[in-house]
């Protein structure tokens, strides 16, 4: 049982396929794993072995009938819970969805039904995806899988640690500021956020619509290449899913960067950078420059505007997005009370946590009357500028070559009490969503305690496959170094 | 206008932005929350601070920049309106609060 949880994702379909496994063993041991591993790093929100196993009877049976013959066909996989999985408990790791049972399941999920992957469970994360730690969860922290004293990273903590724990092959995850990309660097996965519209957002539970895109969290670049193809859509239910998109992504699984032209802001590189995140950044940059790119230097511009940008627009958005949790229709409504407009009030008070609240505040400030227009349209305007830097950056570069984080992920404990400091480590993430560019992080080291650090490739819009090569090539030549 | 941030000259380390109570009493009902004494002292601090962090925006010259809502070109979509997906009534009604037949029951709204 132990080697069928080295399998990447894909050499376990090739294997199910091949009848060397069944699709049944795979998940068998994924909950034997799960047995081992779960009470101590909390993976998960919600997990269903029977109905699991179940489905993995039905996708065996598919698979010997030839009725499934794709790449993901057998996989088990875990889903971030705030992507909505008709009569699976979808809670957002919030009170206030503790018992929201979807009608029906977001389109990335039912194509990942469709490729017969095998959901194990619901993945835990920050409160609607608020966090950058995964503590801000109603449902209880994750643990970080190579030392249980730190945060997994955040939003998608929960998704990142499965797959870093082999608690699941794969997983998918959503990125509004770095929650992809982010956790995977803490746990030593790859994260790949795709181009804004490249995945139908629907039935992805809203957080700063603008900025959300959902995406894969896997043991490699080639899997993540797999899963992104599996998932990516034009969706008539997203009126935002682009419709003409090249979603060839596993054509771009090519070990070759000879003449792709890599740019290093030198605006990333600046203080509150840690020395060690530093150097093992520096030296991806030179395997890819060894391996034929050519890399050079340059100033990007506005990185220090992102954060406030962001924490503007996002939580505006916010604030709209979450008005819908009203305790009316679905989820947690308070006891006893008398009037409508009591309901709500204490409902949400009662339902939200400290984050969620916190920038709903935020949020309806900055779109309150009086202050509209010097906060919010200002951020508006500045995300206009952030986006002219990165079109002068890819008229020059074919990638952008950064750090996920100034850090490798902090202890248990650290963030939640200063969120302003929380909020700068995003400095590298937050404007790749403004800007609604493609983005992966990759493992390129660790640091002197074992942690993982993430090398980040940014690309311009719909620019995965040269992402895709950028990062599979620096992985094959990473792999062969250590061999 | 009855609440603001009331801005003072930035001395070292103090805040630019003072949130009143006005202000949190107001914010508090367009987000519809209710917030108790020790949470509004705390979001008067926090939201201060993001507010004096976000000033930085206030750096950059903007004028003649139009907002940016979306970063690529897209448009609303039309669709006739016709149900395509069935009747999902009683799947809908499952997560109601509290239901009454085919009905969500609401606590009383007019007097």
């Amino acid at each position: 049982m132990r080697s069928i949880l080295n399998c990447t994702a894909v050499e376990l379909s090739e294997k199910i396929k091949a009848g060397e496994y069944t699709a049944v063993e795979a998940m068998e041991a994924v909950f034997e794993r799960i047995g081992e591993k779960e009470q101590e790093y909390h993976c998960y929100i919600t997990l269903d072995r029977e109905s699991a196993l179940n489905r993995a009877k039905e996708v065996q049976r598919k698979i010997e009938a030839k009725e499934l013959t794709g790449p993901l066909a057998g996989v088990p996989v875990a889903v971030k819970d705030n992507l909505c999985t008709k009569g699976v408990l979808t809670s957002c790791a919030s009170k206030i969805l503790e018992n929201f049972v979807p009608a029906y399941s977001a389109t990335a999920v039912e194509h990942l039904e469709k490729a017969g992957a095998v959901m194990v469970g619901k993945a835990n994360m920050d409160e609607f995806a608020m966090g950058s730690t995964t503590e801000t969860s109603y449902y209880g922290v994750t643990r970080n899988p190579v030392n249980p004293a730190h945060v997994p990273g955040g939003s998608s903590g929960g998704s990142a640690a499965a797959v870093a724990l082999q608690e699941c092959f794969m997983a998918l995850g959503s990125d509004t500021g770095g929650s992809i990309r982010q956790p995977a660097s803490y746990c030593g996965v790859v994260g790949l956020k795709p181009t804004y519209g490249m995945v139908s957002r629907y039935g992805l539970v809203s957080y700063a619509s603008s900025l959300d895109q959902i995406g894969p969290i896997t043991k490699n670049v080639a899997d993540a290449a797999y899963l992104l193809e599996a998932i990516a859509s034009y969706d008539k239910k997203d009126s935002t899913s682009m419709p003409d998109a090249d979603r060839d992504f596993t054509g771009a699984l090519v070990e070759d960067v000879t003449g792709m032209r890599i740019g290093i802001p030198r605006d990333y590189f600046g203080a509150g950078l840690e020395k060690e995140v530093e150097t093992a950044v520096l030296a991806a940059a030179e395997v890819l420059k060894d391996a034929g790119a050519v890399v050079e230097e340059f100033d990007l511009g506005m990185a220090e505007y992102a954060i406030p940008a962001y924490y503007t627009i996002a939580t505006a958005e916010a604030s709209s997005n979450l008005e819908r949790f009203d305790g009316i229709k679905y989820g947690y409504r308070t006891k006893g009370c008398v009037g409508l407009h009591n309901m709500y009030k204490k409902t949400r008070s009662e339902g939200f946590g400290e984050e969620v609240k916190r920038r709903i505040m935020l949020g309806s400030f900055v779109l309150s009357s009086g202050y509209y227009d010097a906060y919010y349209l200002k951020a508006l305007r500045t995300k206009a500028l952030i986006r002219k830097a990165f079109d002068e950056a890819f008229s020059k570069f074919d990638l952008i070559l950064g750090p996920v984080a100034p850090s490798t992920a902090p202890k248990l404990g650290e963030s939640l009490a200063d969120p302003l400091k929380m909020y700068l480590g995003d400095i590298y993430t937050i404007s790749v969503n403004l800007a609604g560019l493609p983005g992966i992080s990759v493992p390129c080291g660790k640091d002197g305690n074992g942690l993982p650090i993430g090398l980040q490739l940014i690309g311009d819009c719909f620019a995965e496959k040269k992402l895709i090569r950028a990062a599979y090539t620096f992985e094959k030549q990473t792999v062969a170094k250590r061999l | 206008m009855g609440y603001g941030a009331d801005r003072e000259s930035g001395k070292g380390g103090t805040m630019a932005n003072v949130i009143d109570d006005a202000t949190i009493e107001y914010v508090g009902i367009l987000a519809k929350l209710e917030l108790s004494d020790e949470e509004k002292e705390a979001a008067k601090k926090d939201m201060g601070r993001m507010l004096d962090y976000i000033d930085q925006l206030n750096e950059l010259d903007t004028s003649g920049v139009e907002p940016m809502s979306h970063v690529l070109p897209v448009r609303n979509v039309f669709r006739e309106d016709v149900v395509t997906n069935g009747d999902g009534r009683e799947e809908t009604l499952l997560n109601a609060p509290e239901r009454k037949e085919d009905m969500f029951v609401v606590p009383k709204t007019f007097e």
